[in-house]
């Protein structure tokens, strides 16, 4: 499966990075991967091998020392905490993006209102962040992502820091909201069974200096469900896939 | 419901009371001489009889704190945002605040009394040049301390300077400004008392001064009773506008306790 150029959302060729010091600590090396328009990729590596850095070059936060990087219609970032604004009620928190990104208050507040259900959030419009729980808080964050009027959604291990249980109906959640939503996503996590879960292609890292190791589609039937992941055609993607990370560890 | 009553109102209220009996039972038991030591009896009765000057002296007081309070906190806040700005504005201004806080008030407030006359003026700028130092300072560093993090974000999103400033680094100062009015607040009687007591024609601090020279002491323990008073209203006040300027916060600490 090989995409043009013209219609990936994202698309990278040899791109490195390094981190300032005496000597440069390099990040990222030959990073190579492209994502087709309106898929939903995920990126699994070790901790530590770049992911983050590469979402933060992604977003236009860091530039890159070196290599092509095309982004279509730039990005909107998720990072990994939730960074909700404790001054904001829910509501103004959830139309942050849309108003720095041009969108009208009331055309993003209407917006956000009909989404609020969506997202679970329904009754909480007026909240304070401080008032919401840890799952609420993920999914107002990512709420706020996904009014961000931008064609690339980059989540940074959006449910990290979340129990395992809800973690598991989030991911399911958010399966569904992207089926309804169709932008291109690519998810950096470390869990496998996350990526298989709700990717089209996953790309393993290696250790850093972090480059791709694999890629790996996944044609598996959507929706996918928890039980999904007990298949025996989820159960050889897993192994391909852990395979990959065993290899790109001891590289 | 009774027991936060009691914790909160009565025990303090009955310590104060505790204290003012003892006063007047040693003033009198002692026969100390009223110019000396006046029995709280003895204040209260001075405090009715000057009914008829206090109110124009405190109101002249009122408006010299209020004015200098004001002229503080703007003062305070232009000098943050530059300060925050421009590390050479740091550089620049940070000493000179800091030694502008190193004159001791009783060598300014005589030289502001002759550079700006009796009226209210030099007691304003007491009050202003005192108030606006925690201001400037503590929100100059909690401009700085943003959380870089919701910074980087809201410029992933789009945003401006300015709007990084509106949205992230002022919400995030308001404590921090809300804090340093307080401290100001509580200065601001004080300063303008220092002010009138070098030289005005009207105010507490002249209420003071001719009490003295007059050995009514029961006057100027009225006084001090006043200025306390003040004191602790405008240091209310202040956390009472806190509140409503950050809702955020009264509502996420009554969640967690």
């Amino acid at each position: 499966m090989t995409a043009s150029t013209a219609e990936a959302a994202i698309a990278l060729r040899g791109l490195r990075h390094s981190f300032a010091g005496e000597p440069p600590v390099p990040v990222l090396r030959d990073m190579t991967l492209e994502v087709p328009t309106g898929a939903f990729a995920s990126i699994v590596g070790p901790s530590g091998c770049g992911k983050s850095t590469l979402l933060r070059i992604l977003a236009g936060l860091v530039t890159p020392d070196g290599g092509e990087m095309q982004v279509r219609g730039s990005a909107a970032f998720m990072p990994q905490r939730d960074l909700l604004l404790p001054w904001r009620r829910a509501e103004d928190n959830a139309i942050l993006g849309a108003v720095l990104g041009g969108v009208p208050d009331g055309e993003a507040r209407a917006r956000a209102q009909a989404l609020f259900a969506t997202f679970g959030l329904a009754g909480f419009e007026q909240a304070w962040p401080g008032q919401l729980s840890g799952g609420m808080r993920q999914r107002l964050a990512l709420l706020r992502t996904f009014l961000t009027p931008r064609e690339t959604l980059l989540l940074d291990e959006p449910f990290g820091a979340l129990d395992a249980i809800t973690r598991r109906q989030m991911q399911e959640w958010l399966q569904s909201v992207w089926l309804e939503d169709r932008r291109t996503v690519l998810l950096v996590t470390h869990d496998v069974d996350e990526a298989l879960l709700l990717s089209d292609r996953v790309f393993i890292m290696s250790t850093r200096p972090g480059t791709i190791v694999e890629s790996l589609d996944v044609s598996l039937a959507r929706p996918r469900g928890t039980r999904d992941t007990t298949t025996p055609a989820f159960t050889v993607l897993k192994a391909q896939l852990l395979d990959a990370l065993e290899r790109g560890s001891a590289a | 419901m009774s027991r936060m009553f009691f914790d909160r109102y009565a025990a303090p209220g009955a310590l104060l009371a505790l204290l003012g009996v003892a006063w007047e039972t040693c003033t009198r038991a002692f026969e100390v001489p009223p110019w000396i030591l006046p029995a709280p009896s003895q204040i209260a009765q001075a405090a009715v009889l000057s009914g008829g000057t206090l109110p124009e002296h405190l109101r002249t007081t009122l408006i010299e704190a209020g004015v200098g309070l004001a002229i503080a906190a703007s003062l305070g806040v232009a000098v943050a945002l530059l300060m925050a700005n421009s590390a050479l504005a740091r550089r620049v201004v940070y000493p000179l605040i800091v030694i502008s806080q190193n004159v001791p008030l009783i060598v300014l407030a005589p030289l502001l009394v002759i550079w700006f006359g009796f009226g209210m003026l030099p007691k304003v700028l007491v009050v202003a040049l005192v108030g606006f130092f925690p201001i400037a300072v503590g929100m100059t560093e909690a401009l700085l301390r943003a959380d870089p993090e919701l910074i980087e974000l809201v410029r992933s999103m789009g945003a401006s300077r300015m709007q990084v400033l509106r949205t992230v680094r002022l919400p995030y100062a308001l404590p921090a400004f809300f804090a340093g009015l307080r401290i100001s607040a509580s200065y601001a009687i004080f300063g303008a008392v220092i002010g009138e007591w070098v030289g005005a024609s009207s105010g507490l601090g002249l209420f003071i001064t001719r009490s003295q020279r007059a050995f009514r002491t029961d006057q100027v323990f009225v006084a001090v009773i006043v200025i306390a008073a003040l004191s602790i209203a405008l240091f209310y006040i202040v956390g009472f506008v806190a509140r409503l300027a950050m809702p955020w916060q009264a509502a996420t600490t009554e969640e967690s306790s």
